[in-house]
């Protein structure tokens, strides 16, 4: 088991990342769900600002820009950050050149 | 608010649903969920099969798990899991195996997104033939063989257990490794023909026991479905959802086209609307009744006094349903023991009975007059040749 500390550690927010394209989006009350057609795994995103970072992430230099972009106060950036590292850990995104 | 409380409240879709194709089945399985066994005539054509799978993919239901009966049966089913994956809506189906010819095989090994579930009840023949019919261990490990062949792997092998496999769970477990398999395991719901059979097959206390022990041991290499949950309540959670989903995350379409609140509650008390008539599925979904009131916070009755309610939440509400017990009760098999007790007052007869049945009908026998046929085999003489009792 890879737990989201863990996973926290490694995770490059300065890097560009992209959602698997294998990797559906469902937005709900709660922020949204997703799904990966290849793991056949379910993820939660619990908030809509964190949705707002994951869609943004094609489009940003960094993942750092998107959660600047998607109005995330710096002093939450570590939360995001873990979020971010569990998604990448699970496949549901992934790293592109920049 | 957590993950699971935000589910009770209900999704905007289903995360992923169970599409019975047809009620057309080569087996008569003395536990089947659904009662299958006829065509029903009202079956939904495949225009609108396709056009459910469009509706499914602009909600974004994830995917279906698509049975019955037995789905391979329709003669349109391989175009609706082409159809249905090309439209982003992943397909899971369960098959008693029958028609997985070796050309069907190559084709699934093809898919990324389809998986496939090869139902067997007993790790050895005698225990699966019991309950699944004459031929049907064959039939299923035929499949699995074939299905290896091919290159596919991670095909699941599922399992519903019951008293009398319950013991056999390293079997189950020594056959999907054989044959690069996932194993799945569920529970045995008194739903449908399963109704009948319960009392008998349902696993003892000390079953329960041992497979709740089991699982943990086993983790989420195992499969579930989630179907355990009532097991929480001796500890631990299993991996997995612990929570009821019926109409909140899961339901069933039926063959026809009714929606149901999930596969195992095909009756009118949870019959939620159908897809023909009622504004399509979406419209069933986000606003039906019976869902609405599904998706309302509900006490937990006479458990919410009991410490372990917050782990089992109450349990199964279709197995409650059939065995004739209250729905804000304990679950009939509740690991604490009060389902015992709660079914010991249920009078007998009265619990509700499945509203549709599609079992194939015992033949009626013609009275011939005149010269009598021989026998064919010499046993056939005897009144009981050829019967099985259920549950035997």
């Amino acid at each position: 088991m890879v737990s989201t500390e863990d996973a926290a550690g490694p995770f490059d927010l300065d890097g560009a990342w992209r959602l698997d394209e294998r990797v559906s989006v469902r937005p709900e009350r709660f922020g949204a769900l997703l799904y990966h057609f290849g793991t056949r795994r379910l993820s939660f995103l619990k908030s809509p600002i964190l949705l707002d970072v994951v869609r943004g992430l094609a489009e940003q230099p960094s993942a750092r820009a998107a959660c600047v972009h998607a109005g995330v106060p710096s002093e939450q950036l570590p939360r995001y950050r873990a979020a971010l590292a569990a998604l990448a850990a699970s496949r549901m995104i992934r790293r592109r050149s920049a | 608010m957590s993950l699971v409380e935000e589910f009770q409240y209900g999704l905007d879709a289903p995360i992923c649903l169970t599409w019975e194709l047809t009620y057309a089945c080569n087996l008569s399985c003395v536990h089947c969920l659904s009662s299958s066994g006829r065509r029903d005539p009202g079956e939904l054509s495949t225009a609108e099969c396709r056009a459910l799978i469009d509706e499914f993919e602009r909600m974004q239901v994830f995917y279906v798990n698509i049975g019955g009966g037995e789905p391979t049966v329709r003669p349109d089913f391989w175009d609706l899991v082409d159809y249905a994956t090309a439209h982003r809506v992943g397909v899971k189906f369960s098959t008693n195996g029958i028609n997985i010819t070796d050309e069907a095989a190559r084709r699934l090994a093809a898919s990324d997104y389809v998986d496939v579930q090869v139902s067997l009840d007993g790790a050895t023949e005698d225990v699966n033939d019991k309950v699944r019919g004459r031929g049907s261990y064959r039939t299923a490990v035929r499949a699995m063989q074939r299905l290896a062949a091919a290159g596919l792997t991670g095909v699941k092998l599922s399992v519903v257990v019951t008293r009398d496999n319950a013991g056999q769970l390293d079997g189950f477990q020594a056959i999907a490794d054989r044959y690069g398999a996932q194993l799945r395991l569920t529970r045995l719901r008194p739903s449908g023909r399963g109704a009948d059979v319960w009392d008998e097959l349902h696993p003892t206390a000390a079953q329960q026991r041992a497979l709740y022990d089991w699982l943990l041991e086993h983790g989420e290499q195992v499969l579930t479905g989630d179907s355990f949950f009532h097991l929480a309540g001796y500890g631990e959670s299993l991996p997995g959802l612990s929570l009821c989903g019926a109409g909140r995350v899961v339901c069933l379409v039926d063959p026809v086209g009714d929606v149901y609140a999930c596969p195992f509650a095909i009756h009118d008390s949870f019959l939620a609307g159908n897809v023909r008539h009622d504004g399509g599925f979406a419209q069933v979904w986000r606003s039906s009744e019976l869902f609405a009131e599904l998706r309302r916070p509900s006490g937990g009755g006479a458990c919410t006094a009991c410490s372990a309610y917050d782990s089992c939440r109450g349990g199964c509400m279709a197995a409650k349903f059939f065995t004739g017990l209250p729905l804000d009760g304990p679950d009939p098999e509740c690991v604490r023991g009060h389902g015992q007790t709660a079914l010991a007052r249920v009078a007998a007869g009265s619990a509700p009975k499945p509203s549709r049945d599609h079992s194939h009908r015992v033949r009626p026998v013609p009275v011939s007059i005149g010269r009598r046929r021989p026998p064919e085999r010499a046993c056939d003489e005897s009144p009981l040749a050829g019967f099985a009792p259920a549950g035997r």
